[in-house]
């Protein structure tokens, strides 16, 4: 009975441990640590996302702006990052911000209008896509600084650069949410917005800084892809919302709110990573990977609700 | 005897716990069987159970003498068991017709036939007395006709045992008498009512049985007027207690709450009175009297119109609860699912929720201080989790009741207003919360209670103050009031 009961609570960890075997067996290449390096490197854009779509969940929110706050950040970033124009802190800068005032727009639309967060940030998805073809007028912006490009494609000790991003902001947003005051009041925003304000919590306040942070670092993501690719691309990010909030719910982040770990939400990006990169090393087309996907997802929902009602 | 319902020997466990062992029960035709028991006691276990909501471990279950056997919900439903929740389950977006017929709409060919459902639903509400348009939405109407249309359903569903649990908990007295009429009137067509409540006098006025539970276990079944409240209530306990409203004196200290003439257009007008520390003030009106509406506006959960709010003397600015609690005024709501707390969070965390800056450095919690506080706090009012860590949605109402007063004590108020203190409480927990009051007057608050049950406002209050429809109509001193004049100012 209790390791029944054990199983299902681990049993999302279980299948990850699964997958992890079964790929070592087939492919000797897995379980390298050059190969997860790869792996780490690339998914560190979608934690970053899914770190601040988790705050956002957690309130019981949502952003989709995310995939297109990566792409007009991206713009902004080329556009100030060219060989011998600022110092390489102004484009970083430039990104954080912009990503920081669409978040700041998010939540004062979504605070003030009462219009609902799916609604709002559907909205300002597409006003960002435009914006970001509006700037670079559709075309790829290349030509960036060498010290630039290193965010993205450099090694710090034979570590690459996003994973050490990777670290610091995960450690960060993990402290945020469960050692802060701020941390305790996104829990209590989202498991009953009512009885937080009654217990004299500024609702507002704690729903505009959880877009604010999102968007803050959607446009760090928007600086380690363009980094990364050497290009700002108004088409880049196109669904990167989507895997964002996958990552969250894998993780065990409840969609209605209240609920949710960063260290659940890493696991749901790691899971999601290993998966793409297992089924790579196979040559599996991405048509497949797709399907995979899905299914993680619904199976991962699947085994928390299974969890919640065992539990009461 | 004519029994309709029979159980035998149900035990049920949940993860090794007995929650129910080896009850029987025997419910007749046309009688209103009154359920007791404190929470925990396993009455909604046994309920669910009824309801097919989940199966026993052991036991029989029979209807008309018929056994019946893995049954649901939807099939107890058919053979003729309705429930009428604590909290009604309705469609809010959905007609009254639409609700009572959800599930059972006349149809042709999969098309509504609309008019069939309106014309059999006023007709049915007509039966019951009750004047409700079968047309309005759910949502528009009062926790009072919910509850008509929800009987209605349940006759509509031919049911032939209908459950009630704690159905008064929102009703006003009218309402209550009306709702006492319909049970009756079902009684002489045979239909058998299963009744929970904590509120004594209405199960002495209704039922013609009691069977009490406690701690899953079968007690006794008595005729109701052989069985005397005092042997009733150490029944359900299982030990005595003597006064259930422990008087306590206290010297009155300085006015802490000032109201002048406090008015919010359709809600109430010119409300005037004052709180000393250490005293209690009772609110006392019929439900719509505008009691809680006055407790919103001065707790900052809604605004008023005209009028001041003093503390200490001194005029208030409050716009929201946060401002009212740093006026050191506490509301503990009478809606504690909806206002008071966070169901996935834990004891500790929901205690210390109003208190955070209080225990935070730039933004960091203290984790040892927050622990120990809540650890205080938690003996102090006797809250029965399995430990703080525990979330508060798993624990019984009146601990849950508890947490809240606990949030609001550790913000260190000094007034607190509570609103409903003990609505579906048991009389165990109930008692604590008296006694937690009057600790509460020792150390120097001043509290304000308001309630729909008089002998609770009669037993703990210094002042009462009395409303009708929205207007202030006396203030009785301890040794004026008696229910009757109560009742008499509140119908003024």
């Amino acid at each position: 009975m209790q390791s029944i009961k054990k199983l299902k609570e681990y049993g999302i960890f279980i299948a990850f441990l699964l997958i992890c075997i079964t790929l070592t067996i087939i492919s000797p290449q897995f379980l390298t640590i050059s190969n997860w390096l790869i792996i780490f490197t690339q998914v560190a854009i979608n934690a970053l996302l899914a770190f601040g779509v988790t705050f956002v969940i957690i309130t019981g929110g949502i952003d989709l702006s995310i995939g297109s706050v990566v792409a007009v950040s991206g713009i902004v970033v080329a556009t100030l990052a060219h060989p011998d124009q600022f110092p390489l802190i102004i484009p970083i800068l430039g990104g954080l911000l912009t990503g920081l005032f669409i978040g700041i727009l998010n939540g004062f639309l979504i605070t003030k209008s009462k219009i609902a967060p799916f609604i709002v940030t559907l909205g300002i998805m597409t006003i960002g896509r435009g914006v970001a073809l509006i700037i670079s007028n559709g075309r790829p912006i290349s030509n960036l600084a060498d010290s630039f490009n290193f965010i993205g494609g450099g090694e710090i000790l034979g570590i690459p650069f996003p994973i050490i991003i990777l670290i610091i902001v995960f450690s960060v947003c993990s402290i945020v949410l469960k050692k802060t005051v701020f941390g305790r009041y996104v829990y209590a925003v989202g498991g009953n917005e009512q009885a937080a304000w009654a217990s004299g919590i500024n609702v507002n306040q704690v729903k505009m800084a959880v877009y604010a942070l999102c968007g803050l670092l959607s446009g760090l993501a928007g600086i380690l892809l363009t980094s990364r690719i050497t290009t700002g691309q108004p088409n880049a990010g196109v669904g990167f919302e989507l895997d964002a909030i996958a990552a969250a719910v894998i993780g065990g982040t409840s969609t209605t709110g209240g609920i949710g770990t960063i260290t659940g939400t890493l696991f749901g990006v790691i899971l999601i990573g290993v998966l793409n990169n297992g089924l790579d090393l196979l040559n599996v087309s991405s048509y497949y990977q797709q399907v995979a996907m899905g299914i993680i997802i619904i199976g991962a929902v699947l085994l928390d609700s299974w969890n919640l009602k065992t539990n009461r | 005897m004519n029994l309709i319902l029979e159980v035998h020997n149900i035990s049920k466990s949940f993860s090794g716990v007995k929650v129910l062992d080896n009850i029987t029960f025997k419910l007749e035709k046309g009688e209103v069987h009154a359920l007791l028991g404190e929470n925990g006691a396993g009455k909604s276990t046994f309920m669910k159970i009824l309801m097919g909501l989940i199966q026993p471990d052991a036991g029989k279950i029979f209807l008309e003498g018929n056994e019946i056997k893995h049954s649901n919900v939807h099939d107890m439903m058919k053979r003729g068991i309705s429930m009428i929740h604590q909290e009604i389950l309705m469609v809010s977006e959905l007609t009254v017709a639409q609700n009572i017929f959800l599930g059972k709409e006349t149809h042709r060919f999969n098309w509504l036939n609309e008019s069939d459902i309106y014309q059999k639903s006023q007709q049915l509400l007509k039966t019951l007395n009750v004047e409700i348009d079968a047309h309005t939405k759910m949502k528009f109407l009062s926790i009072a006709d919910r509850q008509m249309v929800e009987i209605a359903k349940a006759i509509s569903n031919k049911a032939k045992v209908i459950i009630m649990d704690e159905p008064t908990s929102a009703l006003s007295d009218r309402e209550v008498s009306t709702l006492f009429t319909i049970i009756k009137d079902l009684k002489n067509q045979g239909v058998s009512v299963i009744y929970i409540s904590h509120k004594m006098d209405e199960i002495y006025k209704i039922s013609d049985r009691i069977t009490v539970l406690r701690d899953g276990k079968y007690i006794t079944t008595k005729n109701t007027h052989e069985f005397p409240q005092n042997e009733l209530i150490s029944m359900m306990v299982g030990r005595e207690i003597e006064d259930l409203f422990p008087v306590i004196e206290t010297v009155r200290g300085n006015t802490i709450l000032t109201v002048k003439n406090l008015t919010k257009k359709g809600k109430f007008e010119g409300i005037n009175f004052e709180v000393c520390a250490g005293e209690v003030l009772g609110i006392a009106g019929l439900v719509g009297a505008g009691r809680t509406e006055i407790a919103l506006s001065i707790a900052g959960l809604d605004t008023f119109d005209s009028g001041m709010v003093l503390i200490d003397g001194q005029e208030t600015n409050i716009k929201s609860p946060k401002d009212a609690m740093k006026y050191g005024i506490g509301y503990v709501s009478e809606d504690r699912k909806a206002l008071g707390f966070i169901p996935h969070l834990s004891v500790k965390h929901n205690i210390t929720l109003s208190s955070m800056p209080k225990f935070s450095k730039a933004g960091f919690m203290s984790d040892s201080r927050e622990e120990t506080l809540a650890l205080q706090m938690n003996h102090d009012l006797k809250i029965r989790a399995s430990s703080i860590q525990q979330k508060v949605l798993n624990l019984s109402g009146g601990n849950q009741q508890k947490v809240v007063i606990g949030k609001v004590l550790l913000s260190n108020p000094k007034i607190i207003i509570l609103d409903e203190p003990t609505r579906g409480i048991d009389v165990g927990a109930k008692f604590e919360i008296y006694k937690l009051i009057n600790d509460l007057k020792i150390k120097g608050l001043a509290v304000i209670i308001i309630s729909s049950e008089l002998p609770e406002i009669l037993g703990m209050s210094d002042r009462i103050l009395v409303l009708s429809k929205g207007k202030q109509t006396a203030i009785l001193s301890k040794s004026e009031a008696t229910q009757e004049n109560i009742m008499h100012y509140a119908v003024h």
